[in-house]
């Protein structure tokens, strides 16, 4: 029996891709996840998939939802492109319409 | 109560629900599992074990359902100055996609399904009239996940692209075609709301 608050969805399954372990990895540059607006998940929902797959804070969720309300995308997570492939698989999985891209701006 | 889940004691959540109710929710997720498919697999030709290896489809789905259900991951919707980084991003969407896309249609297969299993339960149990449907957390997390897809299935078929369509679509007269998917993508939208509070940690 899966628990409440369990950080990540059940049927989130990572797939590692044989290209991806051999790529050339680009040093010192950050990928992030964003996540865009849509018009149809409800800000309750968006802020509860912030609070239990990132682990992030009551706070910090309801600000980051507010953000891709407010001005169409927040950045929600940085890390390396593997980890950001996996966040937006994630997100992808709860019906959130996320993207990720290097960190440039 | 009608139309809202509630907390239960020592977690998941009930909802009242009557034949009615249970009959359009039952078929909406039929509908979903219908839409998802398994998926164009590739080269598998039916054998299990090559579908089990199989990877997923790399173009963007047809359907606008499909489409928002499985966006793609590399392609920034603000859109990008240069062409060679727009094809960039368009080939890493298909590797990620390839790679993703089957995973994610069994995961929203599976929520559907046990939303499917849950209302036959409930239904069987109850016989005729107003039932009580009592999710264990585990069930509370797919029937979330199911309700939010099927929400934005409807809301890809009635167009709902910015806030302003929501609002002309909750003001259309009775007459309006689109007025009991309206409907049932507005009582959906309480249901998931409902449930969503039941789980807030």
């Amino acid at each position: 029996m899966g628990s409440v608050t369990s950080p990540a969805p059940l049927e989130i399954e990572r797939t590692e891709s044989a290209e991806e372990v051999f790529a050339v990895p680009e040093p010192d540059v950050p990928w992030v996840t964003i996540v865009h607006n849509d018009p149809v998940n409800l800000m309750s929902y968006v802020t509860y998939v912030f609070q239990t797959y990132f682990g992030y804070s009551k706070d910090k969720a309801t600000k980051l939802m507010l953000d891709v309300h407010h001005k169409g995308r927040a950045v929600v997570s940085s890390g390396t492109r593997e980890e950001m492939e996996r966040d937006v698989q994630a997100m992808h999985g709860y019906g959130l319409w996320a993207t990720l891209q290097h960190d440039r701006k | 109560m009608p139309g809202h889940f509630e907390p239960l004691p020592g977690g998941g959540a009930a909802v009242a629900l009557d034949d009615v109710e249970i009959s359009i929710i039952r078929s909406l997720a039929v509908q979903l599992m219908e839409i998802i498919g398994p998926g164009p697999a590739e080269e598998s030709g039916g054998d299990p074990l090559a579908e089990l290896f199989a990877d997923g489809p790399s173009e963007p789905p047809s359907d606008p359902v499909l489409r928002r259900l499985f966006p793609d991951a590399y392609v920034d919707p603000e859109g990008t100055e240069r062409p060679e980084e727009a094809e960039e991003q368009r080939a890493h969407s298909a590797e990620f996609r390839r790679y993703t896309e089957n995973d994610l249609r069994a995961g929203k297969r599976e929520n559907a399904l046990a939303v499917i299993r849950s209302l036959d339960g409930l239904r069987a149990a109850a016989g005729e009239g107003e039932a009580v449907l009592e999710l264990t957390p585990e069930e509370s997390l797919r029937w979330l996940g199911a309700l939010n897809d099927l929400r934005l299935a409807i809301g890809a078929r009635l167009e709902i692209t910015d806030e302003d369509d929501s609002d002309l679509l909750f003001r259309l007269p009775d007459e309006d075609p689109r007025k009991p998917m309206v409907m049932a993508y507005l009582w959906l939208g309480g249901l998931q709301e409902t449930l969503v509070s039941t789980l807030m940690p």
